[in-house]
Formats: C-alpha cells, structure tokens, sequence
C-alpha cells in the first residue's frame, strides 16, 4: 500500500521547553521533551511510537499536529513543509491530520452536548455537509458503535470506552487522512481496551487512514503497528518493522520494554529471560550524555558514556542507535565504527 | 457500516450516573452539569432558604412604593406629632410601634422608619447588584485574557490585580465622595451618587472574580479539549468562548452571588461613613449612623437596619455557598 512519497516526514525534529527562574524569566536550563527524532509514515500504514512515561510522546504528537511549534528540525506533511506555518495557513490543512487524545475524561468540554462536540469540527471548518450537522454527527456515532440517539447527552453520562468513542468521532468528522492516537486506551479498563483497538482497525479498513498510534508498551501496539518506534528520553533508539521488533528486537531498551509485555506463548517465553530496568528514567531536563540509557543499560562500557550512538540501519529497514546491540547480524557487532 | 465490534449492545447504552438514577429513561435527552447542579440545590434546603428571601427582598425593593402606600407613610414625611417635644424621641413604646407606623418612627424627624427601610433596599440592592455586574465583567474578561494567554499580558495584568487588592479603596472613597460636585457626568443627585457608589465599588473590587476566572482559564486552558478544538483549527476567541466560558459561568455565578453581600456591606459602610448616597434618601448604612447617637430612646431605629442588612447578606450567604457545593460537590 505504501507509496514512494511519505504521507508525513519528521526530519531531526526537537522540542526544548524553556526553564525560567526568578522575576525576570531568566533562562537557566531547558526540558529537551523532544530532541532530533527523524521518522516517516507513510500511507495507509501504522507507526506504533512507544516508550515510558514522559519520554516525549505526546509532545512529538503535538509537535506533528502543531499544537506546538518545534524548536528545530522539518515537519513536512503531504509534500508540504509546516513546521513553522501560520495557523491561518495551517487551518486547511488540518482536516487531513487528526489526534486523539489520551484522556477521554479531558478531551471532552463537560459543558457540551455530544452532538455539539461532534459537530465541532463541521462548524469550526466551516464544511457543508449534506444533511444537516445532525445526521452527520448522528452517522459518525453510528460509526464508532454508538447510539446515534445520544446526540443530546453530555460527556459525564457516558463511561471511559465510550467517551474515547465520542473524541474517535469528532476526529473522523473531516475525513483526514491521518490520525495521531495518543495513548488512546491507557485510560480505559483493560477489557475496553481491546474493543477500542479494534474499532481503530476496523476505521483505518473502511476509511483508509494512515495512523501513527502512541503507547507506553509495546503489548498495546503489537496488533495495529505495521512498524514501531521505540524512544527513550526524546530520541528513538529503534525502529523496525513490526515482525522485526517483536521477534529480534537489537536495542537493549527494547529488550527490557519487551521482556514486561507477557508473552502467551510459553515456548518463547523460556526463551527470554525477565529484563528488570532498574532505575528511574533520568530527567530531561539534565539528560545522560552520550547514550541516554547508558544509566540503565546492563551492556554499558566505557564508549556508551562518551560517545553517542547514530541512528544506524543494521538490517533492512530496522535502524538502532546501540554500541552492542543484540540480535544484530554479524559484521554490525563489531567496534563501534564511531570512536574518539 | 459492517461493525465487526464484539460490543455488546448493552455496553451502547449510556451509563447514567447516579444523580440520574429515578430519572425517565425513555427520553434520551442528556442532563447537562448545570440542570445536575440545579437538582443539587433544589435538595439544599438552607440555601433554598436564602434563595426565597433574597426573591422577597428584590420584590420588596421593586414593589417599596406600592407597599408603603399600602402599610406606611411616604420615606420623607415629617410626623412631629408622634414624638415627645422636649427631647425629640418617639413616643410609645419601642419607638412608637403601631399598626401605622410598623417599624415606629425615627427621632427628631419622625418619618416612618418601615418605609424608610423598605426604601433603603432599593438603594442597597440597586448598588449591589450593578457593583458586582461591573466586578464580574471586569473580572472575568481581564482574568480570562490573563490566564488564556499567559506570558507579560498575565504578567501586567496580575500585577495591576495586586495594586488593586493592596489599595486604600475606603480612603480613597472618603476623598473621592468628598471633593465630588453635585453635578458631574451629565448626572446629579442621586443618580451622580449612585453611579459614583457603583462605579468605586465595582472598579476597585473586580480583582478578587479576576483571580479566581484567571486561576481557572489557567487550569482549563490545559484541558485537552481546548487542544482538540485548535487542532480542528479553532482561532482563540471560539476557544475562549466556546469552550473556556461555558466552564467558567458556574464559578462566576457561585462567585458573584458570594460578592454580593460584601458589596452590599461596603455600600453601608460608605453611607455609614457619610460618603453614600445623601440624605434625605434613606440608607440602612445612613440610618445606622443616625441611630449610634440615639439607640437609647429610640432602639428600634438601630435594629431595623441593622436587620435588614444582617438578613440580607445572610441571604446572599447562604446561597452562594449552597451553589457553590450544587456546582462542586467536592470541594465541601
Ligand atoms: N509545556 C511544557 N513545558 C515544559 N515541559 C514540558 C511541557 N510539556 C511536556 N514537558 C516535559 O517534556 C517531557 C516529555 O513530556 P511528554 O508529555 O511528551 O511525555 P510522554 O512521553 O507523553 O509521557 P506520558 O506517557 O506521561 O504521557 C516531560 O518531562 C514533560 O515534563
Ligand atoms: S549504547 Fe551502550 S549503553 Fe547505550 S544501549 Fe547500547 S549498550 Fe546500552
Ligand atoms: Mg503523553
């Protein structure tokens, strides 16, 4: 289904939030949220984006919807670059690329009907719909597995599955081409979650949407990703296809973020000893030099302090950021080629 | 649409809370936060209480005139007749309380204190009510630009809050009520002082709604539905008065019926201070003042304003702190 041309292209984006102290604002140090990340999605696919807490997730799905303005780097979608575009120019081009958001409880004004909540993105755009914002609202309910005669109820009469159903709604109003998920079932019961995966697939089926989807496991993810970026502290430090991730993952983060999904399968359970990360993530804001995981890493030698690892392509389509990755072909498991 | 879903048809179904347990469920019609918070207060019977007394009193304030010439006599008449000459105070007992004088009668003049009282409501609500209409408008745009858009705007305008909240407003008015002429503005008489009241009052009070509207655009403003709606490519003024707004009428109705009472007692303050609006119109803060000299012959001259101002804002009281749990359970 891919194309030659990628829907969206990140290109060495980052994202520093400003630390000011005192009266006058003075600058004394900066949250790298996001800092040099460089992906593609391409049409029609699933780019699963995962790692821990506050690793800059949500941030690079904010910075991708410009909700926020990147500090540096490219964000180009459809051939366009709009990393730092108007919003009035932005305006039309938003239709084409959505975002769910993570917390069904935030993401929907209490104060609104769901029909008003629906229907927002109709009037907000301004797009004449055929028959009427209602029908409209009330077949996008449809759609997402509501009862289309709760157009006048509000968001607190509805539970966490169904809110997040509500916010899917508001998001294919305009018909975009792609959908950023952020965490968009880490806030609903377990046994909801599976539900609401499913309608995402079964939506991305019918519509032909393009997904980048945003979890903080790898479990989450497993059935809808085509591939999966792994990060850690505002870098990715693997992508891969998804086979390849999941059967030979090479970074030893992934390995550890891997090693705490339960396997059902007992075989290959054996097979993989239980990786516990020690530790805290390290903040952000004073990030490990070199390479960030070298704090937690259980293979760190001296090099992993004092040089970092690039983003390189071990096998096709699989680029890791490792001094000593795993499972990785032969010739690659040499010395660094990087030293000094 | 093929909806391949293992959704159950139940889990389709709404999940009411309980506050709409015993409702009809025939009818899908939602039940909005507001009608929730009104259902809330319907069951608070003390503030149900305040609700129906501060109803009376605005009847009251609006009806003062009809209501006197029923039960009273006009607020400016003399009735010399009903004092004691040699020192001025009302005859009879308890300051001359009958069946036509209600109230009795005030010393040394002998008007009839029930439609001077009657009266006084009037001017307290009156200044009231559009002191706080102007605390509110002025709280809620500048604490709304401030807290929606951050950075040096929210910078100067907290700071001018501040100077506000740390100003000798009750010197202030004493000097400005003292060198203001009786014509100013296109306006004289009571008019001029009304407005005056109103004007000091509401312009030197708005930061204490300010604050409040600021502090909750700050907390809304991070809600992710304000982030859904710029993604749909909402400009700023939808997403504050769209979204932001609808959020923030339940505090500034908790907070304006609460705002209320202080600003009818600062008027009486003011007026009890002899800066209000001037005699002969009567005041319950002008009439207090009148009666420190003379609550020994003539005590019902001091209790019945009194009352009326405790009752009042006692009212407004009980009110705003019902609607305040009506609107947020929690936070009792
Ligand atoms: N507006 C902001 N100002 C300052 N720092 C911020 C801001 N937004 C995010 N951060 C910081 O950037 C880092 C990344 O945040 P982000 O929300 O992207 O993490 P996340 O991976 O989505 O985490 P989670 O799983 O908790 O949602 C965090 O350390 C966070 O504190
Ligand atoms: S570079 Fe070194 S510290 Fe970093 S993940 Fe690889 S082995 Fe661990
Ligand atoms: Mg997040």
């Amino acid at each position: 289904m891919s194309e030659n041309e990628p829907l969206l292209s990140v290109q060495n984006m980052e994202k520093h939030f400003p630390v000011t102290k005192g009266l006058f604002k003075r600058q004394v140090g900066a949250v790298k949220a996001v800092d040099g990340i460089s992906f593609d999605v391409f049409k029609g696919e699933t780019l699963g984006l995962v790692g821990e807490s506050g690793c800059g997730k949500s941030t690079t799905g904010r910075l991708v919807t410009r909700l926020l303005e990147p500090t540096a780097g490219k964000v180009v979608f459809e051939g366009q670059d709009i990393t730092h575009m108007a919003q009035g120019k932005l305006r039309p081009l938003r239709r084409d690329m959505q975002m769910i958001f993570q917390d069904p409880y935030s993401s929907l004004n209490p104060r609104h009907t769901v029909g008003t909540i629906v229907g927002a993105p109709f009037r907000i755009q301004g797009v004449e719909t055929e028959h009427g914002i209602k029908k409209a609202v009330q077949d996008l309910l449809g759609l997402v597995g509501l009862n289309p005669e709760h157009y006048n109820r509000y968001p607190h009469e509805f539970s966490g599955g169904q809110r997040q159903r509500i916010g899917i709604a508001r998001t294919l109003a305009l018909k975009p081409k792609l959908i950023i998920a952020d965490e968009p079932v880490s806030a609903l019961d377990v046994s909801i979650q599976a539900q609401v995966v499913n309608l995402l697939e079964d939506l991305q089926n019918e519509l032909d949407l393009t997904y980048v989807v945003i979890a903080h496991d790898l479990s989450v993810v497993r059935h809808i990703s085509d591939r999966v970026a792994v990060m850690y502290l505002g870098k990715i430090v693997e992508i891969a296809d998804r086979k390849r991730l999941y059967d030979s993952p090479m970074h030893p983060y992934t390995n550890a973020l891997l090693s705490a999904v339960p396997v059902p399968d007992p075989k290959s359970r054996k097979e993989r000893e239980r990786i516990r990360l020690t530790g805290d993530v390290p903040s952000p804001l004073n990030p490990p030099p070199a390479c960030r995981f070298h704090t937690r890493c259980w293979k760190a030698q001296e090099i992993c302090k004092q040089v970092e690892p690039p983003l390189e392509e071990l096998a096709s389509g699989h680029r890791v950021a490792c001094h000593f990755p795993e499972n990785a072909p032969q010739q690659a498991v040499q010395t660094p080629a990087t030293a000094g | 649409m093929t909806a391949p879903l293992d959704v159950p048809g139940s889990a389709i179904e709404a999940g009411p809370e309980t506050v709409l347990e015993g409702a009809e469920t025939s009818v899908i019609r939602g039940r909005s936060l507001g009608q929730i918070a009104w259902m809330r207060l319907r069951r608070d019977r003390i503030a149900m209480i305040g609700g129906i007394v501060i109803l009376l009193l605005i009847l009251v304030a609006i009806f003062a005139p009809l209501l006197v010439s029923w039960f009273g006599h006009p607020p400016a008449e003399w009735h010399r007749e009903k004092l004691d000459p040699s020192i001025g105070a009302p005859l009879g007992t308890f300051g001359g309380i009958s069946s036509d004088f209600l109230f009795g009668v005030e010393p040394d003049s002998g008007r009839d204190l029930f439609s001077r009282v009657l009266y006084g409501a009037r001017i307290s609500l009156l200044i009231a009510f559009f002191a706080t209409l102007l605390c509110v408008v002025l709280g809620t745009v500048l604490g709304m630009i401030a807290g929606f858009f951050g950075g040096w705007v929210d910078t100067i305008i907290s700071r001018l809050m501040d100077i506000f909240l740390a100003f000798p407003l009750l010197v202030f008015a004493l000097a400005l009520a003292g060198v203001i002429p009786d014509k100013a503005f296109g306006m004289s008489g009571d008019t001029l002082r009304i407005s005056l009241l109103v004007f000091i009052i509401g312009f030197f009070n708005w930061p204490y709604i300010g604050r409040i509207i600021r502090g909750q655009t700050l907390s809304l403003r991070e809600r992710e539905f304000v982030d859904a709606s710029r993604s749909l490519g909402a400009r700023n003024h939808t997403i504050l008065f769209k979204e932001i707004l609808p959020n923030l009428l339940a505090p500034i109705l908790v907070y304006s019926t609460l705002l209320i009472p202080s600003n009818i007692l600062f008027e009486a303050a003011l007026s009890f201070l002899g800066v209000g609006v001037r005699p002969p119109t009567p005041t319950w803060g002008g009439m207090l003042s009148d009666a420190v000299h003379n609550y020994q012959v003539a005590p019902n001259f001091m209790i019945f304003p009194g009352l009326a101002i405790f009752i009042t804002v006692l009212a407004f009281n009980l009110l705003g702190d019902g609607l305040r749990d009506a609107f947020d359970p929690k936070a009792r």
